[in-house]
């Protein structure tokens, strides 16, 4: 060990401890160091008294300004319902097919909507609501069940073939892989394909036994579907699953069985009745 | 002895094969096979005789370096890696096509992020810890190393941890715990490895011939003794089968959330930062050939940060279930802890009063500096974004994300490369690295990467947060959450270009070390200098 003496530098002594070659000079704590140390530790203390800090045996110490996470939420929440309190109510009373009256209800309804279709409906739908394969698109005037502000509430709150709610719409296309030749899916496919690129006057329908026997049912003598089962119309340009004759084929051969959940189940009715206003104002509502 | 040795491994070898054949899946099935190779080739080596450690004799300067030296390689090896594995996932969050339909589920982002992540803090992080660590307990303590044949298990057993851990991950083994991925086996092996690295570690300075200890040990003592008992109680699980890799941890719902962020923010604390300022503590004085700035303060923010950062953990779950008091204390102690952690830069960067002319011509002494300073950036931004109000906004978003990596990139890599620097010509006995203008291009090509990578993800992270919480005038959200993936979109690539250039210089770092070992024979005269400093 050596013994302390002054670095030439700093003129402040060293400790006089040496480990393979450092020392150590004995400068005192930075004052200012020290002092935001100090001011950070009483800082603290003042803001263990004023927020729930200690636990004690089964509770907690509240802080002096009777602060927490739950009651601000709930404050900020009430804030929010009390500002719309009286639109809101209007909004739940009244019968759906007043509701496209009255510019302020509509407008506070639209707002509302587009804020409950941003966190649960853009996921599937698009942030745009121009939909993708297999998820429709909201803003053109196909609906496949019905374009109605009725409708649209109904289909949004009881969904499409989901198994959580029994008033969910249901159809089920069969796939007909399972009974037709291959031959005939391959005639069929190619009929529909050319349905879909407007020929339909060219095309004389009801001579087509093969169309007639297997899809007129659902799909309508004019191949203009069936809003009441879910059948869509071939002859627009409009294809859920795509118009070209692969996913053609593979829709005839499989089948298709898009789901939807009820949202009612998740949704308050004044969500569930402004998202369905702003879904029918998108462009295509009836 | 050697019987005993045989009888042992061959134990090994038959267990590990029973294992392999009743294995219940994948993970499990490999690792049972790894183990049985490695134990297999253990058994052959010694049955021949041959040590299989393959211990080389004393180095000349008395110390034992040899298990630094492939500890160098080693963290060059796998930060090449971490970071390469880093890159690419940059890239696949801005463009989601390289996770690659092909290479499902190997190459999913959620399987590499843990690769990378445990590559990086681990497996660079961790065998630059142990290496530095051995290398500096032995020169500060004035004897060698204890523990000849546990110093090797230490090292190998390591790597075979970090082998299992990564096969692990994209074999689909993991407990879903941030920075304790691995499963129950390889963490039972790890604390067994881990231990012997306190028993090393603790022998040496036991042994030692100086009077007193050296602060850099302190806080590689405490960087160890801590990191075994977090990783002991996050890691307690139930195995489902002991012939599986899946387990099931003891604590459930907050109380698992609250201790794995105990864990989480202490590997932060104790890994990343007393760990690394323990390594400060040496090289940073011995770089510059100044006297530590002040021993006071060493003592003073060295327990004030022990203290304290223990208790910061819950600010990581603020606005969950956890209850307030609890994030409010963790609040408390994360904000106190600002100062102490600043004695650690203030200590560092002080030290070089009389040398600052050595920036000039030092890139190696320079790098050391610039560590520091993120080091201070990044211990103040934390306590800034631990406080609820600020945490509101900055939680879940990429500002996180861009304050992990000013820590990770800019403290603990620059610190790092710094040390693998002075090092490397100090073990393999030549005069400096074989290249100095290679050191000056990795700064460089570092620097800009780090400003790069954080500047993108403040700008992301602030937006990000702003754009959830933005409300229209009725007060109504106005943002989905796939307009703010897509509002990211360039600033992703901004930080995917950051890695590019971290990883060159990384790149440009292990071709300098290449070149240094496998430089020409050294002179005698630098061999006796050496010796010397030694």
């Amino acid at each position: 060990m050596k013994t302390p003496e002054k670095d030439p530098h700093t003129e402040v002594e060293t400790t006089g401890h040496s480990w393979d070659g450092i020392e150590e000079l004995n400068t005192p704590l930075p004052r200012w160091w020290l002092w935001t140390f100090y001011a950070t530790i009483i800082w603290g203390l003042i803001y263990i008294a004023a927020y729930p800090a200690l636990p004690f045996f089964g509770s907690t110490s509240n802080g002096f300004l009777g602060w927490s996470a739950r009651s601000s939420l709930e404050a900020d929440l009430q804030q929010h319902k009390d500002r719309h309190a009286s639109l809101n109510n209007t909004l739940v009373d009244a019968e759906l097919s007043n509701l496209q009256t009255g510019q302020e209800l509509r407008q506070y309804a639209l707002a509302r909507g587009a804020a409950v279709f941003t966190a649960n409906c853009s996921q599937c739908h698009g942030a745009g609501a121009g939909g993708t394969v297999g998820y429709p698109n909201l803003l053109d005037n196909d609906w496949l069940w019905g374009g109605s502000l009725e409708s649209i509430t109904y289909i949004i709150n009881h969904g499409i073939r989901n198994t959580s709610d029994p008033d969910a719409q249901f159809s089920e296309m069969p796939a007909f892989g399972e009974f037709l030749e291959e031959d005939d899916i391959t005639s069929l496919t190619q009929f529909v394909t050319q349905l879909a690129q407007a020929k339909t006057k060219e095309l004389n329908i009801d001579e087509n036994t093969l169309f007639v026997e297997n899809c007129s049912g659902c799909h309508g003598q004019n191949a203009t579907g069936n809003e009441s089962l879910g059948a869509p119309d071939l002859t627009d340009a409009i294809w859920l699953y795509g118009a070209d004759s692969d996913s053609v084929e593979k829709t005839i051969t499989d089948g298709r069985f898009g789901v939807m959940p009820a949202w009612g189940q998740r949704l308050s009715e004044a969500d569930l009745r402004a998202v369905s206003i702003y879904v029918h104002a998108l462009g295509g509502g009836e | 002895m050697n019987y005993l040795k045989l009888l042992a491994l061959g134990m090994i070898v038959l267990i590990a094969a029973m294992a392999a054949n009743w294995a219940v899946d994948l993970a499990y099935q490999v690792h049972a096979l790894l183990v049985m190779l490695i134990a297999a080739w253990v058994f052959i080596r010694v049955l021949r005789g041959i040590d299989p450690l393959n211990i080389p004799q004393s180095t000349p300067s008395g110390y034992n370096d040899a298990v630094v030296r492939v500890g160098v390689v080693a963290t060059v090896f796998w930060g090449l890696a971490g970071l390469l594995v880093g890159t690419f996932i940059a890239f696949q969050l801005a463009f989601p096509e390289l996770n690659f339909d092909w290479g499902q589920p190997f190459t999913n982002f959620g399987r590499l992020r843990p690769l990378h992540t445990s590559a990086v803090i681990f497996a660079f992080g961790g065998n630059a810890l142990i290496c530095t660590s051995f290398y500096v307990v032995q020169r500060t303590s004035g004897v060698r190393l204890f523990g000849e044949q546990l110093s090797w298990f230490v090292f190998w057993g390591y790597q075979i941890f970090i082998v299992l851990a990564a096969t692990g991950y994209l074999l689909g083994a993991t407990q879903s715990k941030e920075y304790a991925e691995p499963e129950w086996y390889v963490d039972i092996w790890l604390t067994l490895v881990w231990v012997s690295y306190l028993i090393v570690f603790l022998g040496t300075i036991f042994k030692r011939r100086e009077k007193h200890i050296y602060v850099a040990n302190w806080f590689y003592l405490s960087f160890i003794v801590t990191v075994a008992m977090l990783h002991v109680v996050n890691n307690i699980s139930i195995p489902v089968s002991i012939w599986g890799s899946k387990s099931v941890q003891l604590f459930s719902g907050v109380q698992d959330a609250m201790t794995q962020w105990w864990y989480g923010h202490n590997a932060v604390g104790f890994f990343l930062t007393s760990g690394f300022l323990g390594m400060m503590y040496y090289f940073v004085p011995k770089q510059a050939k100044r006297p530590i700035y002040s021993y006071k303060l060493s003592i003073v923010h060295f327990w004030a940060l022990t203290f304290l950062y223990i208790w910061a953990g819950p600010h990581h779950l603020h606005y969950t279930a956890l209850p307030d008091w609890a994030s409010t204390l963790g609040m408390v102690f994360s904000v106190i802890l600002w100062m102490p952690s600043w004695g650690g830069m203030i200590n560092g960067v002080m030290t070089l009063q009389g040398a600052w002319d050595k920036l000039r011509t030092d890139p190696i002494l320079r790098m050391f500096v610039l560590s520091l300073g993120f080091y201070g950036m990044s211990t103040f931004e934390g306590p800034v974004m631990s406080i609820r109000a600020i945490n509101s906004l900055s939680h879940y978003t990429d500002w996180t994300i861009g304050h992990v990596h000013s820590g990770a990139l800019g403290w603990n890599g620059m610190i790092t490369f710094a040390a693998i620097y002075f090092l490397t010509p100090r073990l393999w006995g030549r005069e400096k690295m074989h290249s100095t203008a290679a050191i000056n291009w990795h700064f460089w090509l570092a620097t800009i990467g780090i400003v790069l990578y954080a500047a993108s993800m403040w700008v992301t992270g602030i937006m990000e947060g702003l754009m959830w919480r933005e409300v229209n005038e009725l007060g109504f959200l106005v943002n989905s959450f796939a307009d703010t993936v897509e509002a990211k979109f360039p600033m992703y690539v901004v930080r995917g270009t950051g890695g590019v250039l971290y990883l060159s210089g990384a790149v440009i770092m292990a071709w300098n070390v290449w070149r240094t070992i496998y430089e020409p024979k050294p002179s005698k005269r630098n061999a006796r200098m050496q010796h010397q400093e030694n």
